[in-house]
C-alpha cells in the first residue's frame, strides 16, 4: 500500500530527472510524455485503492505518525491526484507542439514534470510542514516556467507572481510555525484533536486566520487576486494551462483540508468570512472579465470568479454545499485547462491574442469553434454539460440553508459568464478577420495538429461525459464530502498504526 | 576585478573548501551536518574560484554543467528511496548492506544527491548572477 501512495509522487521526479538530463536531445519531450502515461496509471491504481478502503495512510521509512511524514489520500486527495495526472498528460502532449526546442535545452520539459510532482505531493501529504515542503517544489519550478521561453511581459509578469507567492509561502510557514508551537504537532488527523482541545481557543482562530490568508493568496480570492490576471496571461500557452488548471487549485485544496480538518471549532466566524469572500470573489472576477479583450486575460479573470464558486462550497459547511465545491474542483480544472489550450491554438491560428485583431476561427476553424463552445457552456453552466450540474447544487445548497443572496449572486456570476464568454465567441469566431486571415486548423502541420488537438478533443469529450452521466461522478464527490465533514476515517487511518 | 591576493588566496581556499565539505558531508552520517550543509560548503569553494579567477574559469574547473550536477543530485537521491522498493520496505526507508566490515547505507546516497544538488542548484545561482553583471 505504501507504494500506491509514494509512486505517483516519485514517478514524475524520475521523469523530471531523465527529461533534464537530455534536455539537449530531440526527444525529450516524449520522456516527459511516457512519464505522464505511467503516472495516469498511478493515479488510477491510487484511485482504486482509495474506492476499495475508503481512505489510505502510509508513513515515509515507517516512521509512525504524528512523527514521520504521512501520506494520506481520501477521496478528495485521490481524484485530485488523478485529476492532475490527466492534466498532465493533456498538457505534455500539447506542448510537444508549441515548446520549441530552445525552451525545451533550458529544462522546460523536466520544470514541467517537476511541477506536476510537487503538485501531486501537495495532494497526497498529511503534514502541514511537509505540505509546506510542496508548495515550493510547485512555486520554484512555477517561476522558472513562466520565464522561460519569455519576452520582456513574461518577466513583469513573473515578478508579480513571485512577489505575491513568496508573501503566501512566508505566512503559511509562520502559521505553520505557531501551530507547531501552540500544539507541538503538525500532522493533519493529529492537530484536529490537538487544536480543538487546546485551552486557548483565541489564539487557534488567529491561526486559522493567517492559514486562510496564505492559502487564499495562492487561490487567489478575494481581495487577494490581483497577481493572477497580471501573470497567467504572459507564459507558453501549455504554462498558462497548468496553471490555470491546478496551481489555483491547490491553494483551494489546502483551504478545504484545513478547514474542514482542522480549524472547525470556530466555524461561526471563520466560514462567515469564507461566505463573504466567497461571493466577493465571484463577482469581481466575473466582472473583471467582462472588461477584458485579451483571450488569456478574460480566462484568467474566470478562473477568480470559479475559485468563488469552490469557497461557497467550502463556507456553508453542509454536506450538500460541499460536495458541490468539490465536484466544481474536478470539473473546473479539465475545463478551464482546456480553455487555454483552445486559446493556444486560435492564437497560432490568427496570430494574436487580442480578441478586436483576431476573428473568422469559426468559419475557417469550424471543429475548433464546436470544441470551444463544449468548455465554454460548460463554465457557464449550460445543461447538459459538466458545469450545469457542479452550480445547480451549490445553489441548492444555499437555497437549502435560506441563503437567498448567495444563491442569487451564484447565478449571476453564471449569466455574466455567458456575456464573457459570448464575447470571445462573438470576437474570436464569428466575426470576420479583419485583415481578411482565414486561419483554418490545416495550415499547422499534420502532426502538430494532432499533438494540439487530441489533448483538447478529450478533455471535451471528459466535460460532456461527466455532463450526461453525472451519477456516478455525484455519487463520488458525496462519498468524498462525507469524507471531509466527517473525518474520523481520516483520523483512524493516519493515526491508527500501520496501513494494511 | 582581478587581485592577486585573492587569487593567489582562493588557490589555498578552495582545497580547504572542498576538503572541508567531503567531511562535513560524512560527518553528517552521525553528527551535526550533512549534505545540504556539505554542499553549501562546496558551492561557496567554487564561489570564490568564479569571483577570484571569473566564471569561465570556474566553469572549467567544475568540468560539468551545474545544472546537471544538480539533476545527477535529484537522481542519487530518487535511487536512494527507491532502492526500498525492490526489498518489499518503506519508501525512503534506510538500506543498509556492508562490504569488507564497512557499513554503507541508501541514507549515505541520499546525503550525497542532497549535496549535489546544493552544488548544482547554488553554483547554477551564482554562476548566472556573475555572468550578466
Amino acid at each position: 500500500m505504501s507504494w500506491t501512495l509514494a509512486l505517483p509522487i516519485l514517478v514524475p521526479f524520475v521523469t523530471a530527472a531523465l527529461a533534464f538530463l537530455l534536455r539537449n536531445r530531440r526527444g525529450s519531450g516524449w520522456i516527459s510524455v511516457a512519464g505522464a502515461v505511467v503516472s495516469l496509471v498511478l493515479a488510477i491504481r491510487l484511485l482504486l485503492a482509495v474506492l476499495e478502503h475508503g481512505v489510505v495512510a502510509t508513513q515515509m521509512s515507517a516512521w509512525a505518525a504524528p512523527f514521520g511524514i504521512t501520506l494520506v489520500a481520501d477521496y478528495l486527495g485521490a481524484a485530485m491526484v488523478l485529476i492532475t495526472a490527466i492534466i498532465g498528460l493533456a498538457v505534455a502532449v500539447w506542448a510537444m507542439a508549441e515548446v520549441g526546442q530552445t525552451s525545451a535545452r533550458l529544462g522546460w520539459h523536466g520544470l514541467f514534470q517537476t511541477l506536476i510532482g510537487g503538485v501531486t505531493g501537495a495532494f497526497l501529504t498529511g503534514d502541514l510542514f511537509n505540505l509546506y515542503v510542496w508548495f515550493e517544489v510547485l512555486l520554484i519550478s512555477s517561476f522558472v516556467l513562466l520565464v522561460i521561453g519569455g519576452r520582456k511581459k513574461a518577466i513583469d509578469g513573473a515578478v508579480k507572481y513571485v512577489t505575491l507567492n513568496l508573501i503566501s509561502t512566508v505566512l503559511f510557514l509562520c502559521a505553520a510555525g505557531l501551530t507547531y508551537g501552540a500544539t507541538g504537532t503538525l500532522n493533519m488527523a493529529d492537530l484536529r484533536a490537538a487544536v480543538s482541545a487546546h485551552p486557548d481557543q483565541g489564539l487557534m482562530t488567529v491561526i486559522a486566520m493567517m492559514f486562510m490568508i496564505g492559502f487564499g493568496l495562492k487561490a487567489a480570492v478575494f481581495p487577494l487576486f490581483f497577481w493572477l490576471p497580471a501573470s497567467y496571461h504572459t507564459p507558453h500557452y501549455a504554462v498558462s494551462a497548468v496553471f490555470a488548471g491546478l496551481l489555483t487549485k491547490v491553494g483551494v485544496y489546502a483551504l478545504i483540508r484545513v478547514f474542514t480538518l482542522i480549524f472547525v471549532g470556530d466555524q461561526g466566524y471563520t466560514h462567515e468570512i469564507l461566505l463573504w469572500v466567497a461571493c466577493l470573489t465571484m463577482l469581481t472576477g466575473v466582472l473583471g472579465a467582462a472588461a477584458q479583450s485579451d483571450f488569456r486575460k478574460i480566462l484568467s479573470f474566470h478562473i477568480i470568479s470559479q475559485i468563488g464558486y469552490m469557497v461557497l462550497g467550502l463556507a456553508l459547511m453542509t454536506p450538500l454545499a460541499v460536495m458541490g465545491g468539490v465536484f466544481y474542483l474536478l470539473h473546473h480544472i479539465i475545463v478551464k485547462a482546456n480553455l487555454f489550450l483552445i486559446a493556444g491554438v486560435s492564437r497560432r491560428l490568427t496570430g494574436s491574442s487580442d480578441l478586436y485583431v483576431i476573428g473568422g476561427l469559426y468559419r475557417s476553424a469550424p471543429l475548433l469553434a464546436a470544441l470551444f463552445l463544449i468548455p465554454a457552456f460548460s463554465l457557464a453552466g449550460f445543461p447538459p454539460l459538466s458545469g450545469f450540474w457542479a452550480k445547480y447544487v451549490l445553489v441548492k445548497a444555499s437555497l437549502d440553508l435560506g441563503q437567498g443572496l448567495v444563491a442569487f449572486v451564484a447565478l449571476l456570476t453564471g449569466l455574466l459568464t455567458i456575456y464573457s464568454m459570448t464575447k470571445i465567441w462573438a470576437e474570436a469566431f464569428w466575426k470576420a478577420h479583419p485583415d481578411q486571415r482565414q486561419p483554418a486548423l490545416s495550415a499547422i502541420p499534420t502532426r502538430a495538429r494532432w499533438l494540439l488537438l487530441s489533448p483538447i478533443i478529450a478533455l471535451a469529450a471528459m466535460t460532456v461525459l461527466i455532463g450526461l452521466i453525472p451519477e456516478p461522478f455525484v455519487t463520488f464527490a458525496t462519498t468524498g464530502a462525507e469524507q471531509l465533514l466527517d473525518p474520523s476515517a481520516y483520523i483512524a487511518t493516519v493515526l491508527g498504526g500501520d496501513a494494511p | 576585478m582581478k587581485s592577486l591576493i585573492l587569487t593567489t588566496g582562493a588557490r589555498l581556499l578552495i582545497a580547504l573548501f572542498l576538503v572541508f565539505s567531503l567531511y562535513v558531508l560524512l560527518r553528517g552520517h552521525n553528527a551535526p551536518g550533512g549534505g545540504f550543509i556539505g554542499g553549501l560548503i562546496a558551492a561557496c569553494g567554487f564561489a570564490i574560484h568564479a569571483f577570484a579567477s571569473g566564471v569561465a574559469e570556474a566553469r572549467r574547473a567544475l568540468h560539468v554543467d551545474p545544472r546537471t550536477i544538480g539533476t545527477l543530485g535529484l537522481a542519487c537521491a530518487l535511487i536512494a528511496g527507491l532502492m526500498a522498493l525492490p526489498l518489499g520496505a518503506e519508501p525512503f526507508a534506510g538500506i543498509w548492506g556492508e562490504i569488507a566490515d564497512y557499513k554503507i547505507s541508501s541514507v549515505l546516497l541520499f546525503d550525497i544527491g542532497v549535496y549535489l544538488a546544493v552544488v548544482g542548484g547554488i553554483l547554477t545561482l551564482i554562476f548566472a548572477l556573475e555572468e550578466t553583471l
